[in-house]
Parts: C-alpha cells; sequence; structure tokens
C-alpha cells in the first residue's frame, strides 16, 4: 500500500491492520516516531495526519489512506511550506526552541512533544500558558522536564508570532 | 555472593570504591585512529576498530587519544543517562588541554575499549570520573608541550596553547603534529600541576549540551533504533506482572497453534524462558499475543494492602548503623518530643521507553547493544547466562530512555541474548509496556518509625530512626526463567540499602542519634527491589523532615528558623537561606486559614543523597472536595560543589523537582497476592504536563569546593517539602505517600 510521509510516496508492503508506527519505524526506518507504550497513552509515537496529531501506535495503516503523514523528520518541511519566516537552524521553531532552552533529558519523549507542539502552533500561533498544558497534557516526560518545554513553547509562539506579522 | 554480583547489584555503592580493572588487562594494541574522532557518536565498526582494544586506567592511552587532526578523544567509563555527561565530563577534559569543546568527542562506551569505570549510578561520574579524567588530560597537556618544547626550541615555559596550537617563538606547532600517527606511552602519574580555577575556560560554563540538537531532530540513536542485518524482532512472553521475588513462574502448557497464520512467527523456549520472533515487528506483537501460555504462578505476594504491617511484623535482621550520644535516654527525659510511623510505598523506575536490545553471534563473538549502566558487569552476566567464556561477549551502550537506576535494560538485554541464541540468528528484543513496568526491579517499599526531641533552646537533643524494608535483586527475569537459577537477594553492604545517616538526620547536628536498620527478607514475598534514583532517600526525608516539622511546630518555632538553628554546617546553612530567600519565605505571624474549599500550604525540607545538599520550598494547593493535590510552585537550591556545568546542573535540579512532585502525588505499584497489576500509565499513574508545577532552581556557587554529584539529592527535599506543605495547608499529617486524591480525601474526611 502506499503511504505518504513527509511529503514523499512511499510503497509499504505490510497487512493493512498494522499500526502506522511499525510501517514509519521499521519500512521506512525513521527515527522520530517511537515506542512508548504501545496504548496511546504517552505520545512518544505521535505524528501529523493531515495537520493533527495522531498516535502511530494504534492507528492502523488502513485508516490512514492517502492523507498526509508527517512525523519529527518532517517538521522543518512542513515550517517551510507554511509560509512563517524561515527560522536561522532551519529548523522547526518549537524544535530550534527546544534547542534554544536546552530541554530535553533523555529526549525520547521529544518526538511526540515536539509533534503535539507544532499541531497547537499551527492552530494558535499565540496560546496562552494554560492552553499549552491542556494540549501537551496527553505526553508524558518521565526525567521531568515539563517546565523548559513549556518554556519554549511559549518561546516558539513569540518566534513565529514575530515571523508572521 | 561473588565481588562481581556485589558489585552490579549494588550499583549505588560504588561511589566510594575506586576503579579497580575487575578483568585481566590485555596490553594495548593498534593505535588509537580517527574511528573515534570524527564526532561524538562515531560507532567504532565492529569490535571498536581503531581503537584500543582494553583499558588499562594506568595507562596515559586509555583515557584520551590525540588525533593527527587537532582533535582528542576520551575514553569515559560512565554513560550518558540523559543527564549531560557526555558534554560536562568533555568540559573538564577540553579545560586542562586548552582544547574547544568542538575538538573533543567521547568514544562510545563499549567493552571493547572503554574503561570499566563500575556503574554509572549514584550520580557519581562527575564527581568519580572527573578528577582521573582531569588529571590525565593535564598530564597529556604537559607531555605535548614538552613535546612542543624540543621543536620549537623553546622552554615549556614560555609557550602558549589555544585550541590545541602550541605557540613561541613567532613559531607555532598543534598538537596533532606533535603526535601524529603515535600515542602517548606513559604511564599515568598523579604528579600533574591541574590549572587554577582562574584558568578555567569552560569548566563552571553554561555550555549547551552536546547531544540536545540531534534529539530534537531526529537524528539521535537510541537503542530502540539499532537494526543489525538478518535481524529478528523479539518480544518476551511473561505472565503479565510479577509475582514474589524468588518465585519463578513455570510454564504448564503452551498452545501455539494460532501462530501458524502469521508469517515467520516462531516461539522458542528454554525450560520457563519464553519468546516469540519473527522477521516483523509486527509479526512478533501479534504472535505474543496470540501465544496461548498457561503459567503456574503461585499467590505468594504479600499484597498491597497488607503490605507496610507485613514488613513491619515480618522476621528481621537488625544492624545498628549509628549510635552516637544516648538517643534512648535524650528521649525519655525530653520535654519536648514527637513520634511517628511513615509508610512509603513501591515505586516503579518507569522508563519513558520501554527496554530494548539487539543481540548478535558471529563466530563465537557476542555483541550485545543495550543501555545498562554498567557494560563490563553486564559482560559477565551475559557470558554466565550463555555459559562462554567473558572474553567472547562484547557489550556496547547505546542510550535509552532515562532508566533511573536499575530499569529493564539488563533484563532486556541478557533476553536479548538467550532469544538470539535460540533463535539462531541476530535478534532485536523490544520490551512492551507492561513488561517494563509489570516486571520492573521496584524502589523498595519502607516503614519508618522516628522519634525526635528538643530542647527549650530549640536545639534537636535526640533522634531515633528504625527502617523495616528488604533489599534489591540479583537475579534478573530472564536468566531466572531460562536458567531456573535460585534467586538471591542483596541484602547486606554500605549506602543506600540500610537507613543510612544522610537522609535520616545527617543534615543536623544530633547530640544523641540512633539509626537501626530492620532488614527484612525480600524472598519472603516481596517484588523486585532495586535501586530508584535517590535509593531510599525519599523514604526516610518523608519521615523525617516530617517530624522535624511538627517539632518545630511544637516548639513554635519557623521550620526555616529551626532548621537554621540545626543545621550541620554552613554549606547545609547556605543551601537552606538559598532556597528561603528564592522563595520569599517569611515566618507565619498567625495561624494558617484552613476554611474554604481550596486550602493553600507550603512546605520546606532538606535532603541529600551521599554528598551534594539540597533545600526546596514546596507551594501546593488541596481541593478539599475532590483531595486533588496542586504542587505550584517548587523552589530548589543545590549545594554540588564546583557546578561543572550550572545549566545541566539545574536541568537536573527541575526534572528532579517534577520527578519528586510524581512520586510523592502519584506513584505507587499495586499488586495483589499473585502478581503486580501496574501494567500502563493508567495503573500506574505518574505527574502529567497540565499539573507540572513551576521550578525554580539554584545553583549555590562553590566555584572551590570538589564537585559532587547532583542527580539525587532533590528528590527527597522536593519530596518532604510537599508532604510539609500539604500540613501547611489542611493541618493533617499524612503519614502514607503518595497523596492521591482517595487518600487524600479520606485524611481530610
Ligand atoms: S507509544 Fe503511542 S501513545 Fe505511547
Ligand atoms: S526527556 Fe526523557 S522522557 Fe522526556
Amino acid at each position: 500500500m502506499k503511504l505518504n510521509v513527509n511529503g514523499r510516496a512511499h510503497d509499504v508492503d505490510a497487512d493493512p491492520a498494522m499500526p502506522l508506527l511499525y510501517a514509519l519505524a521499521d519500512d521506512l526506518g525513521l527515527r522520530g516516531p517511537r515506542l512508548g507504550c504501545g496504548l496511546a497513552q504517552c505520545g512518544s509515537c505521535s505524528v501529523l495526519v493531515d495537520g493533527r496529531e495522531m498516535r502511530a501506535c494504534v492507528t492502523p495503516l488502513s485508516a490512514i489512506g492517502h492523507r498526509e503523514v508527517t512525523t519529527l523528520e518532517g517538521l522543518p518541511g512542513l515550517h517551510a511550506r507554511s509560509g512563517r519566516a524561515p527560522t536561522v537552524s532551519g529548523l522547526h521553531p518549537v524544535q530550534e526552541a527546544f534547542i534554544a532552552e536546552q530541554a530535553p533529558q533523555c529526549g525520547y519523549c521529544f518526538n511526540g512533544i515536539a509533534i503535539k507542539a507544532a499541531e497547537l502552533l499551527a492552530a494558535d500561533p499565540s496560546p496562552t500558558e494554560a492552553r499549552v498544558r491542556a494540549a501537551l497534557d496527553g505526553h508524558l516526560c518521565r526525567c521531568g522536564t515539563y517546565p523548559r518545554i513549556l518554556a519554549a513553547v511559549m518561546r516558539a509562539s513569540t518566534a513565529m508570532a514575530g515571523g508572521a506579522r | 555472593m561473588s565481588r562481581r554480583h556485589f558489585l552490579k547489584a549494588g550499583g549505588a555503592l560504588l561511589v566510594a570504591i575506586p576503579l579497580v580493572p575487575l578483568v585481566p588487562l590485555i596490553p594495548l594494541t593498534g593505535a588509537a585512529g580517527a574511528a573515534g574522532a570524527a564526532g561524538a557518536e562515531t560507532p567504532a565498526a565492529g569490535a571498536g576498530a581503531g581503537l584500543p582494544k582494553r583499558a588499562d586506567p594506568k595507562s596515559l592511552d586509555a583515557w584520551l587519544a590525540i588525533h593527527e587532526d587537532n582533535t582528542a578523544t576520551v575514553f569515559i567509563g560512565k554513560v550518558e543517562l540523559g543527564q549531560g555527561n557526555s558534554t560536562t565530563l568533555l568540559q573538564i577534559a577540553a579545560d586542562e588541554l586548552d582544547l574547544d569543546l568542538a575538538q573533543m568527542s567521547a568514544a562510545r562506551i563499549d567493552t571493547a575499549h572503554s574503561q570499566n569505570q563500575g556503574a554509572t549510578v549514584s550520580s557519581s561520574s562527575i564527581q568519580t570520573a572527573g578528577p582521573p579524567l582531569r588529571a590525565a588530560a593535564a598530564q597529556a597537556r604537559e607531555a605535548l608541550l614538552q613535546r612542543a618544547s624540543v621543536q620549537l626550541g623553546l622552554p615549556v615555559a614560555s609557550l602558549t596553547v589555544e585550541g590545541g596550537i602550541v605557540r613561541g617563538g613567532g613559531r607555532q606547532v598543534s598538537y596533532g603534529q606533535l603526535i601524529g600517527k603515535g600515542r602517548f606511552e606513559l604511564a599515568v602519574t598523579d604528579k600533574v600541576s591541574l590549572k587554577p580555577a582562574s584558568a578555567r575556560r569552560l569548566v563552571g560554563q553554561r555550555v549547551a549540551r552536546r547531544d540536545i540538537p540531534a534529539k530534537v531532530n531526529g537524528t539521535y540513536e537510541f537503542v530502540q533504533h539499532v537494526r543489525v542485518p538478518g535481524m529478528l524482532h523479539a518480544r518476551v512472553v511473561r505472565p503479565r506482572g510479577q509475582g514474589a521475588y524468588g518465585t519463578i513462574p513455570r510454564v504448564v502448557s503452551v498452545d501455539a497453534t494460532a501462530l501458524a497464520a502469521i508469517p515467520g512467527a516462531r516461539v522458542l523456549r528454554q525450560r520457563d524462558f519464553l519468546v516469540v520472533v519473527a522477521p516483523r515487528q509486527w509479526d512478533a506483537v501479534r504472535a505474543a499475543d496470540a501465544l496461548k501460555v498457561q503459567w503456574d504462578m503461585p499467590a505468594r505476594l504479600v499484597g498491597d494492602g497488607q503490605l507496610h504491617q507485613r514488613l513491619r511484623s515480618a522476621p528481621t535482621t537488625d544492624r545498628v548503623m549509628v549510635n552516637e550520644g544516648d538517643a534512648v535516654a535524650a528521649l525519655a527525659a525530653a520535654e519536648t518530643v514527637v513520634a511517628g510511623r511513615f509508610d512509603g510505598p513501591y515505586q516503579a523506575h518507569g522508563s519513558f521507553a520501554p527496554s530494548c536490545a539487539v543481540a548478535q553471534v558471529d563466530d563465537g563473538q557476542w555483541l550485545v547493544h543495550c543501555s545498562t549502566q554498567d557494560v563490563f558487569a553486564l559482560r559477565e552476566r551475559i557470558a554466565s547466562v550463555l555459559e562462554v567464556d567473558t572474553a567472547r561477549v562484547q557489550v556496547r551502550y547505546v542510550e535509552g530512555s532515562g532508566c533511573f537506576g536499575h530499569n529493564g535494560a539488563d533484563d532486556a538485554a541478557i533476553a536479548a541474548a538467550l532469544a538470539s541464541r535460540l533463535a539462531g540468528a541476530p535478534v532485536r528484543l523490544q520490551f512492551t509496556r507492561a513488561d517494563e513496568l509489570g516486571w520492573d526491579n521496584m524502589g523498595p517499599a519502607h516503614v519508618g518509625e522516628m522519634r525526635l526531641c528538643a530542647g527549650r533552646d530549640g536545639r534537636i537533643a535526640g533522634y531515633e530512626y528504625h527502617g523495616w524494608h528488604h533489599g534489591w535483586m540479583i537475579e534478573e527475569t530472564a536468566e531466572q526463567m531460562a536458567l531456573g537459577r535460585e534467586a538471591r537477594e542483596l541484602a547486606v553492604g554500605p549506602g543506600s540499602l540500610y537507613v543510612n545517616r544522610f537522609d535520616a538526620g545527617g543534615m543536623y547536628r544530633i547530640p544523641n542519634w540512633r539509626l537501626v536498620n530492620h532488614a527484612v527478607s525480600g524472598l519472603s514475598g516481596y517484588l523486585k527491589g532495586a535501586n530508584l534514583r535517590a535509593p531510599m532517600d525519599l523514604q526516610y526525608s518523608f519521615a523525617s523532615e516530617q517530624l522535624v516539622d511538627e517539632l518545630a511546630l511544637k516548639l513554635d518555632i519557623d521550620p526555616v528558623e529551626f532548621r537554621r538553628r540545626n543545621v550541620v554546617n554552613a554549606r547545609w546553612g547556605g543551601t537552606l537561606e538559598a532556597v528561603a530567600r528564592s522563595s520569599g519565605w517569611q515566618p507565619r505571624t498567625a495561624a494558617p486559614v484552613r476554611t474554604g474549599p481550596r486550602l493553600a500550604g507550603r512546605g520546606v525540607a532538606l535532603g541529600t543523597h551521599r554528598a551534594s545538599m539540597a533545600a526546596a520550598v514546596a507551594e501546593v494547593a488541596v481541593d478539599r472536595a475532590s483531595g486533588e493535590v496542586r504542587v505550584l510552585h517548587v523552589h530548589v537550591a543545590m549545594d554540588c560543589g564546583l557546578a561543572i556545568n550550572p545549566a545541566v546542573v539545574e536541568s537536573q535540579i527541575s526534572g528532579m523537582a517534577i520527578q519528586a512532585t510524581s512520586r510523592m502525588l502519584c506513584e505507587e505499584v499495586r499488586f495483589d497476592e499473585r502478581q503486580v497489576t501496574s501494567l500502563d500509565w493508567v495503573s500506574y499513574p505518574v505527574l502529567r504536563f497540565a499539573a507540572h508545577p513551576k521550578v525554580t532552581a539554584i545553583v549555590v556557587p562553590q566555584p572551590d569546593e570538589p564537585s559532587l554529584g547532583a542527580g539525587e539529592e532533590a528528590i527527597p527535599a522536593v519530596g518532604a517539602a510537599i508532604a510539609n506543605a500539604f500540613f501547611d495547608a489542611t493541618g493533617v499529617r499524612m503519614h502514607v505517600y503518595p497523596l492521591t486524591p482517595e487518600r487524600v480525601r479520606r485524611a481530610l474526611a
């Protein structure tokens, strides 16, 4: 079956019931989406499907169809196509902000965090802290980097708002 | 018990143990080449090609290599667990070498070439690995300057170095030119002069962590990403949730009929160790689900309802840990005495990513990729499980998600090796969420009974603490199931295993002090135990720091003032003042108002692990009707001596504050009499994003003190500060945590 991932079409020979995560990690060899729980509880595997965050660990391939899948690897391209001002690093503003805030510790959870933050900022480039907290509540970080994630998302929002003027 | 077993299971005990080579030393062969030079994450091809075969810590070449291109590789034995080791250790070396950070890289940790510096535990990396690395770097610089002096015909004293370029008399030569393809060939000496503090360029600076860009852009390789040719995917098949440690679940019957429909799926078995393998990961997942196994798993656990009574009344091996003055007499004579019993739950490491390992054998040589905290100890363990010579096993560290102690990483590595041998093919073995939580090595539950008294002057006069808990597991589950090995318990030894002087009063001047450890047998119906970040410290501080508050209250002394009067030294005092200042602490002039649906409070506490000092102030809000406790803001000050990278320490402090909040409010392993029932993030809830407190992290500047570990101490301080804040808000003292809504509702009813 065909999968549209990060702006490219891929042929994947797999069981349509197979969760998208395994296609991305095993067939396409992407490092962004990754297993955390396999139960839609942690956000480790998150991707954007037509711009909406979805849990790849529980989403069967058959449910994706021709929709556009964006992974962590595709966030810079997504931003480049958004019409907003480019970042210095070429990364998505949330990625750049995670580096500026030195947010990750082990960094394993940051795939899903980046995906969710990108989804949020696309819909609401100037969210309140309360909105960021609520949006990210489905994402765990066991290293306890929540405060720096929050600071980074606010920073990215400022950067994006500045660029969108 | 062999020394290796002791070291392995007792990971956190290693702080004081010097770097002892535990393997026969093989002379170094081959030049250290460009393999390690091309960046921090260059995996050496094959078995560490181009790198020294085995590291003799007495040889300078074992510590670092300078390459022709004027870069350097350090061979450190401490793994990156997300705590910034890979950056801070390079800062130390680069400073002494007069190299820029960009010229430095760290070789991957691999038994094939790394030094055996013991496990990466107890936040000891900077404390124990820093000084010898620094000395080695200084010695290397001296040796290079001597060569430069000869080459340039100038005295060493007239030379200057910057970025590895030595200049003098209008000429220059680089380190790379000086060393060429050669090596130092020098024995390590301790007679080197280290740079004075005034000459530090990188140490003490807020240098950006080197691993972060790749972790953010999706190129970082976690162990879960490792793929090797011809690899099969594997899942272990175990009962859902461990039973009593030492009671191996037995396979009664296996029905693999349903696997026939799954391409390439196979069941492999050695005694009671069961795995399914398949060429595709999804097929291994499906096969694990489809396999029908009947287990014989006797109901031998105490069950979480009875846990603390059982611990308290179990037969014990008692040991007096501290006996100074006469605490019993002081308590008998005192006017003002407080006493209480405090219970702590089992808590899981709950690593964000389930453990994973890849094992392969090639021509009788095993290679296991995994995220163990101790590649050398695990190598011996795997060799013994496979019954091959240790020299035939190579263990390579690849980072996983934060482990916070002895999580499932080693169990997964052993399971991968077993599965690979059974399958006759390379195997990637991935634990599920239920494997990781249900078969985790839990931070042991604890019962603490304590009495405390003070004189009218507000000075502590007597302190007595009795603690009950069991020890740590030694045998990993995979090896028990595969070999039927009898399980043993690490129940004796110094350090965190016992009630100890650090968190049980060590921050205070106590004239009459008695600590007694009551060791319960971990083989009598309990869960697998192990070191969980700040091992036992939170349990002790939950009891001790709450009673300190209670005593202050009885004496009508502000809790910060009471601690100020009693701290054992000026560094503890300074840490306390730093947090009091940050939080704007003011003694209460009136009794707190405790009416209305939402109660607010604040609390202070001190905490440590073994060395660094932490003080915390927590502000909480308690919803009376729902029982929900919200931690709004945590201030934490830490004195960890010279902070190599204050930004990294702040990040650690902040993470610990969040984890401690989670452990104090949410985390508790549930189990019935048969098995653990906390198997996912619903049955083992942890602090989520929306409820996280604001954290203010303060690194107390101590530029002239030796660096100390900085990854554990805030946990006991923050946890106890929350408990004290809860009392301040409600007037109700909690004697058991976590402070879940249900428990709080009951307490407030
Ligand atoms: S792995 Fe998909 S939500 Fe946890
Ligand atoms: S940074 Fe480790 S889980 Fe989030």
